[in-house]
């Protein structure tokens, strides 16, 4: 592998052949056509589904710009966090100093709208400018009643990762500050899921059949009141665990609520994430439950999978996504319609998810973290993939080495989670691997 | 109700943008600098911003867009990027193996004070730039202006660095080209290949971002003007330059440097526009008209007689970039449809002086507004105080259309939710019949979905 950047090497490792773990947690190197974010990125997307908050970017215009309404978090009630609210900074407030005009806005949007609560992102030059913004936020908050909260997400301040820390930090704020709430017996939060195409409502069937209350899900249909008595749940259900974890480590720490990592896309991961949940409560009834609904469910769903199983056998699928323990589900889900994992990637995974991802996948498969197009594109055509999965910056990249293309990403269309998920991820691989438009290729 | 928080009382908002109707400088030196023929953009600040951009553009035109990032870290605010740069220019080389990096900076570096051309001495000096390879630098702080002013310094840039002036003059023109898109810059290289004129278009994204599938994947594509081509410009006889936001400034730079004189004109949308176009590239490159640009016009002219009454009194709203916006709603006067509503994020105080002077004739009542505060959220609110019967602009207002159920025909940046601009063009008397079609299909669409059953009509 010579055509890459030689101080990536240790970022890329193939089973079977390297016996090294492989290196992540890097910062990327300096003039690499990342795929990757930013710190602020990172905090926008996890507070983004909060519907019923005031979201409000302080900086130039670009960053309220690039992430007006670009993620499909659905909310069943108030839509005030598609729009975009920004303090659109111009010269002279870069050199005379922007917290008047964040005042300024913060008030008219609160008056405006009524928000339960206002998230203020500071981007890069915030920092640069000396701009107090927690300051200015706790002004506010004495002003109009209502949580401003600041979220220092300067950009170059470390990666999209510790933009999710610092998201983390701006919920814990809220979390815990209602404690008139009188849960049921059993109850949990949901966290890292981000009612992409509605998944989170598939979830929440799922969780009331078992006789489960949901008090709050922080990243998806999110509202402010919800989060304020979260600390009341008996359990944290964590996915996308890199998004999310510190918060549940935080919970764990400051209200002794239990965590448990998992995963609701494929059947086997699905399953054991009902299974887990009905375990912690130690109730055979919503055991019995469970077993019932996962029956159920698998009775109709592997017959229904059948067909496209028989299309899928045998072929390739390279995998490139934000965070790599999502990749672990996908491995799996792929499994089930026969295909074999020979590339698989992530953004932001940890050493620990791959491990796990380094366990799992075939001897072979090429494992890299915070890849590039010139990598992926190599590697696809090293191993011959058929089908690439991947978010809106990968999908002209494989469309053009003429693959089959599923976006896991936050633009997916069809809910992939859950039971009907799976079904929706077979019936979207088939369509994209098996089309006949890709005859048309030379 | 999408946007029932839009409150149809206006009132004066200072410190606020809600929706903006812009986006930062940085996506507009990306997109220039695209154009050119093997060059890879590279944004100097965090490595979001990069991200961003090539996600934005992407969206866009459904392509692979190729840039590289500086990668701030805590580290370089505090000590500079020039570390970063020096390193990203060595990576770029030894591994990407672009013939130009073309470098923009961002609110990020500007504000710690990085001075991109010392940086770019230093990599030159410390022997970074292969020999034969380049690197450009633009400064395109996100805090001045709009995408269209960074995709305005960004041409400055490259015809202050290449174009070079020497004896010999040459019989061709250049075209520099406002920010349209890649089938638009082929239109343009059409026309002026029927009037038999040799010229050089700056930038050129065709064959860069509407590229066949092949089963292969290019980080380079064949098409962007060349540096040869570049360099020349510097011998042409004229210069064209489309659109006073994104085009005067490399005009002039390009007129101070190797004397090259320029004629600015509009972009050529519309009818009047694309006159005032083709008589420029007449006189820059002393050519006659032909008749097949004279047939082209004339169908046009009967596209607008056959239809114009479907067209007259209608009540259109319009937002984005000033260049494209001007040479608009001047066609839609011309045509007796009523421009009443006109926003661009873009500031710079010619722009409404100039609308009013097209509108104030026959549309008096026109609101105009452009830079701060001018944004989507205002002409939402204007809409509501009076309606509209068409909206002409980027993908945002889909919000509007559908709460408000106003025929919707998508142009601007960025189009995330449909395509087709990639292929087909809205500039010159060809695209001007698409701009009518697109607009009278929107309206005819509508009158079909709602009117009673006993005045439906077969025929329109």
């Amino acid at each position: 592998m010579s055509n890459y950047l030689k101080d990536r090497e240790s970022q890329i490792l193939t089973k079977g052949n390297d016996a090294a773990e492989i290196s992540c947690d890097k910062k990327s190197l300096a003039g690499s056509v990342s795929q990757r974010a930013c710190v602020f990125c990172g905090s926008r997307v996890v507070l983004y589904p909060i519907a019923d908050a005031l979201h409000v970017i302080h900086g130039p215009v670009g960053c309220a710009s690039y992430t007006w309404d670009i993620r499909g978090s659905l909310s069943s009630g108030p839509q005030l966090h598609r729009l975009s609210f920004t303090t659109d900074l111009k010269e002279r407030d870069v050199v005379f100093g922007g917290e008047k005009k964040l005042y300024h806005a913060l008030i008219e949007l609160i008056d405006k709208h009524q928000p339960k609560a206002a998230f203020v992102f500071s981007t890069c030059i915030i920092g640069v400018i000396g701009d107090d913004v927690e300051a200015v936020c706790r002004q506010v908050t004495k002003e109009k009643g209502i949580d401003v909260i600041p979220v220092m997400s300067e950009g170059f301040n470390g990666t999209k990762k510790d933009g999710y820390k610092i998201a983390c930090g701006a919920l814990s704020k809220l979390v815990g500050t209602n404690n008139d709430y009188t849960p049921s017996k059993y109850s949990i939060n949901i966290l890292g899921d981000f009612n992409l195409a509605g998944e989170l409502w598939i979830l929440a069937e799922y969780y009331k059949k078992l006789g489960v209350e949901i008090i709050s899900c922080m990243t998806g249909d999110g509202r402010v009141e919800q989060i304020r008595r979260a600390h009341k749940a008996s359990l944290n259900v964590v996915q996308c665990s890199g998004s999310i974890m510190h918060l549940a480590k935080e919970m764990k720490e400051k209200y002794d609520i239990p965590f448990m990592k998992v995963s609701y896309f494929g059947i086997e991961d699905m399953s054991e994430a009902l299974y887990e949940v009905a375990k912690f409560f130690k109730d055979d009834e919503m055991m019995a439950k469970a077993r019932e609904l996962v029956t159920n469910e698998i009775s109709k769903l592997l017959p229904a999978l059948q067909p496209y199983r028989q299309k899928l056998e045998g072929k390739k699928a390279a995998i490139y996504v934000g965070g790599a323990f999502k990749a672990i589900s996908l491995v799996k889900a792929l499994r089930l319609l026969g295909m074999k994992t020979v590339v698989v990637g992530s953004q932001t995974g940890n050493a620990e998810d791959y491990k796990l991802l380094k366990d799992l996948c075939d001897e072979g498969t090429i494992i890299v973290d915070d890849s590039n197009p010139n990598e992926l594109s190599e590697f696809v055509k090293l191993t011959g993939a058929n089908l690439f999965i991947g978010g809106v910056k990968e999908r002209p990249i494989a469309h053009k080495l003429g693959l089959g293309f599923c976006d896991h990403n936050h633009e997916r269309k069809e809910a992939l989670a859950g039971y009907v998920g799976m079904m929706n991820f077979a019936k979207e691989v088939y369509a994209s691997v098996t089309s006949p438009v890709w005859k048309f290729v030379k | 109700m999408l946007l029932r928080h839009t409150t149809s009382e206006v009132k004066e908002r200072k410190a606020l943008t809600v929706n903006p109707a812009k986006t930062c400088q940085p996506v507009g030196a990306m997109y220039a600098a695209l154009g050119v023929h093997g060059c890879l953009p590279h944004s100097h600040g965090s490595q979001g911003c990069c991200s961003y951009h090539r996600s934005t553009l992407t969206r866009h035109y459904k392509e692979p867009v190729m840039a590289a990032t500086s990668s701030f870290t805590e580290g370089s605010s505090v000590f500079g990027g020039q570390a970063n740069l020096l390193q990203a220019i060595d990576n770029i080389f030894g591994i990407y193996d672009p013939d130009i990096i073309a470098v923009h900076s961002t609110c990020l570096s500007e504000t710690i004070g990085d001075d991109l051309g010392q940086i770019v001495k230093k990599a030159q000096d410390d022997g970074k730039i292969p020999e034969g390879k380049f690197v450009v630098q633009a400064s395109t702080p996100s805090y001045v202006g709009s995408h269209v002013t960074g995709y305005a310094n960004m041409l400055e840039a490259f015809v202050k660095y290449f174009s070079f002036k020497t004896d010999e003059k040459l019989r061709q023109v250049n075209m520099l080209s406002g920010w349209v898109e890649p089938s638009d810059m082929r239109e343009l290289k059409r026309i002026a290949g029927l009037m038999k004129l040799k010229t050089v278009l700056l930038p050129d994204t065709s064959d860069v971002l509407d590229t066949p599938m092949d089963g292969t994947y290019k980080m380079y594509p064949k098409g962007g003007t060349t540096r040869e081509e570049i360099v020349s410009m510097g011998d042409s006889m004229k210069t064209v330059a489309m659109g006073e936001w994104a085009t005067k400034s490399a005009a002039v730079a390009l007129d101070n440097k190797c004397k090259v004189p320029f004629e600015l004109t509009d972009v050529p949308i519309g009818l009047k526009a694309t006159d005032r176009f083709i008589q420029a590239l007449s006189t820059a490159g002393k050519v006659s008209i032909p008749e097949c640009i004279a047939e082209e016009r004339g169908k046009l002219v009967d596209v607008i007689t056959d239809m114009h009454q479907y067209l007259y009194g209608k009540r259109v709203a319009l937002w984005g970039d000033p260049d494209t916006l001007l040479p608009m709603i001047e066609f839609l006067v011309d045509m007796d449809m009523k421009p009443v509503y006109v926003v661009s994020g873009t500031p710079g105080k010619k722009f409404s002086a100039r609308a009013m002077e097209i509108l104030e004739a026959k549309v008096p009542e026109a609101k105009v507004r452009n830079g701060a505060s001018a944004d989507m959220f205002l002409m939402h609110q204007w809409i509501k105080e009076e309606p509209v019967d068409l909206l002409i602009g980027n993908t945002y207002g889909k919000y509007i259309a559908r709460d408000e159920g106003i025929p919707f025909v998508r142009s601007g940046f960025p189009i995330i939710d449909r395509i087709g601009h990639s292929y087909f063009p809205t500039v010159g008397y060809l695209g001007g019949i698409r701009i009518l079609e697109r607009m009278l299909s929107a309206i005819m669409d509508k009158i079909d979905a709602t009117s009673p059953e006993e005045s439906f009509e077969l025929t329109m």
